[in-house]
């Protein structure tokens, strides 16, 4: 995936509370496979056309709850879009969007459409033009996966070890857990 | 040395710690991984990576998003929909996965069968690529949803990176009134708390409403802690919770054993909760959906929403956005609003108490409008033809269909047609969610089955036996 440092581009927006997955992407094109191109499927049936070239998006509150289909992360990342900043997430939909090099900004901004902005993701700040820069919170080990673009199982795998000694471990703590 | 009390999630996170980062994400161990036939974009990354299945043995594979209602010996005509149904045999043979398929006695949806058949056990993690995976903590079981790249993860490594999440209680006081389900409970609960009230948070359902409560009603409180944007839905297990797994297909052998480990799986007294909720259960009324997210639901007596009342601009639009999707008018009673078709089914209400209550409105009836009920398992299926509720429905004119997730979602073709308004017994009204332009009202069995009989929107305590 594409490490995400430090994007400069214009805004798109769509501020509408409670946009759910099954907004991002309707269901009926989930059984594409990802080398068909997920971009357009985006907002398929909200009728909202994002202006060409966007990558970054402003949406409103609670961005991507409902289902957890990471197909609406393949549909924004496939249109182009880097970079989401709404005042809230759904969790796993933030969870999905991380591990595609999709960021996502917890903040409220209420800028208008093409705008540009420069989102900073090792200083962890929102830029706007001429203004001051918006701090945003971001979880350090989601952080790092983002700048470095690196597969999370790579990573796990590191730890092999410990995971064979807590299974072992577990197996005689937990003996209810097995299949029976 | 005392320790500090702890919450039922924390005793259940601390176990399943394998690895703790001080910054941020624990790795969490998996005990149960169920995977479906959209699950195969987490197949194709394994594939791709040429990764194998570390424990093929706690990964489960069930057809049920794309499974048909109808007529199961004819071949799927949709070719995408029966493609989608040999990806997901194809990969549960490869990777030596068990799968319980259209033709097994065990198929059905992953959150109904895999209860059933005893693979989700209080105190487990619990994974499957379905946001409706909270369900399972109806059994004291962590279970939440993930997407594609996280199933891969899983898959290969049969752990999860995870960051803690807060807690949040919400204890239900009283007893809920005759007619009233768990349904409109969790329904109230979500108008509460909004549909993002309780993001970042794992839930404990607490209080002697819950504690009343049987197991299917109890999954249907879990299933929709989602709704409310929860990471996870949590209840405390006791013997209602021991008494139901008994003699199931999986659980653990030594089955008093487990019962005894499973009494420690509580909150401690004086355990911390991040935030903390009250409500009074006995005051819900039978409660339905009239926008598009579950946060709108209201008591059945309510009315659609004026939104020139709303002093808050976006607070406004939206309902100005969202009456104009229902294709409603501001200040009309929602009793007696008319529906088109009925749909009685889904993770959330498609179990054997959520039949016989749907049952119990409609027998000797007939249903002014189309609809569909979809059991939730072929065990299900079962247990309610033994009883002679498909009959129930039959004679009232409904479809009695193939377990599966149907109308749901409609993936299976089982679509709402646009601008139609459906009385659902499912979670999720969102636009385009039954298909597009199609207008979700949610509610619980008995109410659907009242909406059935009237053509409208009806309160069951009216029609009740
Ligand atoms: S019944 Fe509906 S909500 Fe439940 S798993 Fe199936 S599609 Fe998802």
């Amino acid at each position: 995936m594409t490490p995400f440092t430090v994007l400069t581009a214009p805004v798109a927006v769509l501020d509408r509370a409670n946009i759910d997955t099954d907004q991002i992407i309707p269901a009926r094109f989930l059984r594409k496979p990802r080398s068909a191109g997920y971009g357009g499927f985006l907002f398929a049936d909200l009728g909202v056309r994002l202006p060409a070239g966007s990558a970054i998006l402003r949406a409103g509150e609670n961005f991507g709850c409902g289902s957890s289909r990471e197909g609406a992360v393949y549909a924004l990342v496939d249109a182009g879009i880097r970079c989401v900043i709404a005042p809230g997430f759904g969790d796993i939909f933030a969870g999905n969007a991380a591990q595609n090099g999709l960021l996502t900004v917890a903040l409220s901004l209420d800028v208008p459409e093409g705008t540009v902005l420069t989102v900073d993701l090792p200083a962890q700040e929102v830029r706007l033009p001429g203004g001051t820069p918006h701090r945003f919170a971001i979880d350090a080990f989601r952080k790092q996966r983002l700048l470095e673009g690196r597969d999370d199982i790579d990573l796990t795998l590191a730890h092999a070890a410990e995971i064979a000694a807590f299974e072992a471990a577990d197996r005689a703590a937990r003996p209810w857990a097995a299949i029976g | 040395m005392t320790s500090q009390p702890r919450t039922l999630f924390d005793k259940i996170w601390d176990a399943h710690a394998v690895v703790r980062r001080a910054d941020s994400a624990d790795l969490l161990w998996i005990d149960r991984h169920f995977v479906h036939e959209g699950s195969f974009h987490g197949f194709g990354m394994l594939d791709h990576a040429g990764r194998r299945v570390r424990r093929p043995d706690l990964t489960f594979g069930v057809a049920d998003h794309y499974v048909p209602s109808h007529d199961r010996a004819l071949p799927i005509a949709d070719p995408e929909v029966a493609g989608m149904l040999n990806q997901l045999r194809g990969n549960a043979v490869r990777h030596g996965i068990a799968l319980f398929g259209l033709d097994d006695p065990r198929q059905g949806i992953v959150h109904v069968t895999g209860p059933e058949q005893g693979l989700t056990l209080p105190g487990l993690t619990v994974v499957c690529g379905d946001s409706h995976t909270s369900t399972h903590g109806a059994f004291g079981a962590l279970g939440f949803g993930i997407g594609a790249s996280e199933v891969a993860h899983v898959l290969a490594t049969q752990t999860l990176w995870q960051r803690r999440p807060r807690r949040l209680r919400i204890t239900a006081h009283g007893l809920l009134a005759p007619h009233v389900a768990a349904k409109d409970l969790i329904l109230a609960i979500i108008a509460r708390i909004g549909a993002g009230g309780a993001v970042g948070h794992v839930v404990e359902y607490a209080g002697e409403a819950i504690r009343a409560l049987g197991m299917e009603a109890r999954m249907t409180i879990c299933n929709m802690s989602i709704e409310a944007g929860a990471r996870a839905g949590l209840i405390a297990p006791d013997d209602t919770t021991f008494a139901w797994l008994a003699g199931r297909a999986h659980v653990p052998r030594d089955f008093d054993a487990a019962v005894a480990a499973w009494r420690a799986l509580r909150s401690d007294e004086g355990a911390a909760f991040d935030r903390e909720v009250a409500l009074d259960a006995a005051g819900v009324a039978p409660t339905v959906t009239w926008g598009t997210s579950p946060e709108t639901a209201v008591p059945v007596s309510a009315r659609v929403p004026d939104p020139d009342r709303e002093p808050d601009a976006v607070k406004r639009a939206r309902i100005y956005e969202q009456i104009h999707y229902m294709g409603l008018t501001p200040g009309t009673p929602l009793e007696g609003l008319a529906i088109d078709r009925v749909f009685i089914g889904s993770c959330t209400n498609a179990r054997l108490p959520d039949l016989r209550a749907a049952a119990a409105v409609l027998r000797g009836r007939r249903a002014a409008v189309p609809g569909l009920v979809v059991p939730g398992s072929v065990a299900t299926k079962r247990a309610a033809e033994a009883e002679g509720l498909d009959r129930v429905f039959r004679d009232a004119g409904l479809v009695w269909g193939e377990p599966g997730c149907s109308m749901c979602v409609g993936m299976n073709g089982d679509l709402v047609s646009p601008g139609e308004r459906c009385a659902a017994t499912s979670n999720r009204n969102f636009p385009g969610r039954q298909g597009p332009g199609a207008r979700t009202h949610l509610m619980s069995p008995a109410m659907a089955a009242a909406a059935a009989v009237r053509g409208a929107i009806a309160d069951v305590r009216r029609l009740a036996p």
